[in-house]
């Protein structure tokens, strides 16, 4: 399909190489790796050798404590879970606001339950407070979950040193490095972390599989139980040719680490750069100097992301939106609320992020466009005048909510 | 991506009627918490036959509200302002083709401009009458605060109870768990607990079940009340069995056949069930002898 594919921290393509490693997974590899004959042993030798890819992607130590899930939220699902039912008597939880709801919900469903969860604030550049966080961490909290990086602005949260706090308090550490994994190296062994979730289609594997790192040691209760999959800590027949495929996916971006962060970065900064001298009244969120190398995240103001998605879409061009509108439960997004973004920009928020085969010609073709369509959509807007932003927007447009 | 009809996207594409209008003479400006768009609506009267001669409108908003805008302005252009004012929020999702569910208030906040702009010319104040919560049950477009106040009007107390009130939760049934919140909320303030099996035990603890006779008679009483309205529609209903919750009717005249047959029989079921204090449901005879027939081993 033609089109200008700039969602990447959405989902991804599967890589060539990962589908051509897949497909004989489907047909003459189909053995069951649990079986005894040599149609499920073939099978259960490729899912060691995709282990072992994982392993060595992440840096964990052993390849044992790579888990194959279905997917990042399993493996968040089953990393909070694990910790508060392996630890009974803790009854807190440290999280932060901007997290991904697949954590944010089940800590929120955790509290009705009786948990305390603290979650921790964010500055206007998507930044914690590491004393307001230190102050938290006490023999009465379970687990503490901290994405690696956020997945609207790409702006990274200290997991390492964070971990490190977290160990020295006795409190295990998981983080959520969905974007993270694949965009910027990873060495597990030599960190605290006690359990990693990643998911394979946000690094040019397929959906619907993920992985749980659990360090070795550290307590566990299976979230699905049944079979001895998995060291019987997640229980269910293997998801054989992508699992397999998951493996060659960390090899190729092992490999495409360096490319990923030059040339991707350098795309990513012209991108933003072009589009922020073209528009006026736009501004990049999260903070600039620590982030993902793919992923710019840009306020419109005094438009909406939905209608600028629209028009994008128009030329073929895919991102993504903040926007209240653009989700089906009509919340706007809560990255942008946490870091306290005015209502008439966080609205109109559009996340570009980029993938390896983001081209210079598809980064020059969206810095042309973008432009006329903000400018298009301003014509239309309330806080908008005949040439720029009405003299005060706000009281200009004071609507009547309900 | 929403699943916009062609109209709604040729109307967000081509916005009919958009930017400022330098002599407007009623201006109305309203936004919709519930996701934040907002919509300045500017209409030029005619102040001797308060007709609208031109309108025009500036949205902060995502497609469909840019949609419901450009719709509304084609709609009224021309008509009176009373007319107007008769404009629902059904008839811009209408001349859209319809709106995916989530986005319904986008016409809400259409025609709450042109009740704004309306009070705007004619100097009086407008005030919002509804209030908007988080969508609820997505096959109907039900919001938490009509589920809360129907709950609260009505002491209802189960899931059940809910959907035969206010259909929410009749489709799907994924909303369930949501409904169930908001019992447990609304059950708290009057001091009782939400039990998810209260529907059997509550219908035991009934005082003087009717006979069927006065049931029957109860039945005729509320439909000869309501005789009168399908009459002056040149139509006709009458209680052709009741068995347990379903009553048959036949309708006759003008209803038999009627486009809005269905609207009219919830309207009278409505009505039945406030009267009898029990859930019934009202089915077409024909229907009815089908689904008797079939259910014959």
């Amino acid at each position: 399909m033609d089109g200008i594919y700039l969602d990447n921290n959405a989902t991804t393509r599967v890589d060539d190489a990962v589908l051509e490693a897949m497909l004989p997974y489907f047909t003459e590899q189909f053995g069951n790796p649990s079986s005894m004959h040599s149609f499920g042993n073939k099978v259960g030798l490729a899912i060691k050798k995709a282990r072992l890819q994982v392993q060595d992607l992440l840096g964990a130590e052993h390849d044992s404590e790579i888990i194959f899930t279905s997917c990042g939220t399993e493996s968040d699902s089953t990393a909070l879970l694990s910790a508060i039912k392996s630890n009974p008597k803790k009854k807190e939880i440290i999280t932060t606001s901007i997290e991904h709801p697949a954590v944010l919900t089940l800590c929120a469903n955790l509290e009705k339950e009786g948990y305390k969860v603290h979650t921790l604030k964010v500055d206007e550049k998507g930044r914690l407070d590491l004393d307001a966080y230190a102050r938290l961490l006490s023999d009465r909290v379970a687990v503490v979950s901290v994405m690696w990086a956020n997945n609207e602005t790409g702006t990274f949260f200290p997991v390492l040193e964070m971990a490190e706090m977290a160990h020295a308090a006795g409190v295990l550490f998981h983080t959520d490095a969905v974007q993270a994994v694949g965009k910027v190296p990873i060495d597990l062994k030599t960190s605290k972390i006690d359990m990693l979730s990643l998911s394979g289609h946000k690094l040019h594997a397929p959906k619907g599989i993920g992985v749980l790192y659990l360090r070795r040691g550290v307590r566990f209760r299976p979230l699905l139980r049944g079979g001895h999959q998995e060291r019987g800590r997640r229980a269910g027949t293997e998801n054989t040719a992508s699992i397999v495929g998951l493996g060659k996916a960390c090899e190729l971006a092992q490999a495409a680490m360096h490319h990923e962060n030059t040339e991707v970065r350098r795309l990513r900064d012209k991108l933003e750069a072009g589009i922020l001298a073209r528009v006026p009244r736009a501004f990049p969120t999260g903070d600039v100097t620590n982030r993902l190398p793919n992923t710019s995240n840009i306020a419109f103001e005094f438009i909406e992301g939905e209608a600028i998605l629209l028009l994008l879409n128009k030329f073929g061009i895919a991102a993504s939106s903040g926007s209240a509108c653009t989700s089906g439960s009509l919340e706007p997004s809560h990255v942008m609320r946490a870091m306290g973004i005015p209502y008439t920009a966080a609205h109109g928020t559009i996340r570009f992020s980029l993938s390896r085969y983001t081209t210079e010609a598809e980064i020059d073709r969206v810095i042309q466009v973008t432009p006329e369509i903000i400018a298009q959509l301003r014509k239309l807007s309330p806080y908008w005048g005949k040439t720029g932003p009405a003299t005060e927007p706000e009281k200009a447009f004071a609507p009547v909510y309900a | 991506m929403w699943d916009y009809s062609e109209k709604v996207k040729e109307h967000f594409f081509s916005p009919r009627n958009a930017g400022a209008l330098d002599d407007a003479n009623a201006v109305g400006d309203v936004g919709s918490l519930n996701c934040g768009d907002a919509l300045r609506l500017m209409l030029k009267v005619d102040p001797d036959t308060e007709t609208i001669q031109d309108a025009s409108f500036q949205t902060f908003g995502c497609g469909s509200a840019i949609a419901s805008s450009s719709a509304l302005t084609e709609i009224i252009k021309g008509m009176t302002l009373d007319d107007a004012l008769k404009v629902s929020n059904q008839d811009i999702a209408d001349y859209l083709d319809g709106l995916p569910p989530e986005k319904m208030h986008c016409s809400v906040m259409g025609r709450e401009a042109l009740h704004a702009a309306v009070a705007n010319y004619r100097g009086e104040e407008w005030r919002d009458d509804h209030e908007e919560g988080a969508l609820i049950c997505k096959c109907f477009a039900i919001d938490a605060v009509l589920i809360e106040e129907t709950v609260r009007a009505n002491n209802l107390s189960s899931v059940e109870d809910v959907i035969n009130y206010t259909k929410a939760g009749g489709g799907c049934s994924s909303c369930h768990e949501g409904i169930e919140e908001i019992l447990v909320k609304v059950l708290a303030e009057r001091g009782e607990t939400f039990n998810p099996h209260t529907v059997e035990i509550k219908e035991e603890a009934k005082p003087a079940k009717l006979t069927n006779l006065q049931r029957i008679k109860r039945i005729e009483t509320v439909l000869e009340a309501m005789r009168p309205q399908l009459q002056r529609d040149h139509g006709d209903i009458e209680l052709v069995d009741v068995d347990g919750k379903t009553l048959y009717v036949n309708m006759t005249g003008a209803c038999s056949g009627c486009q809005m047959e269905a609207l009219t029989l919830q309207g009278i079921q409505q009505k039945l069930m406030e009267d009898l204090g029990e859930f019934v449901k009202i089915v077409p005879s024909r229907a009815g002898s089908l689904s008797r027939a079939a259910s014959q081993p």
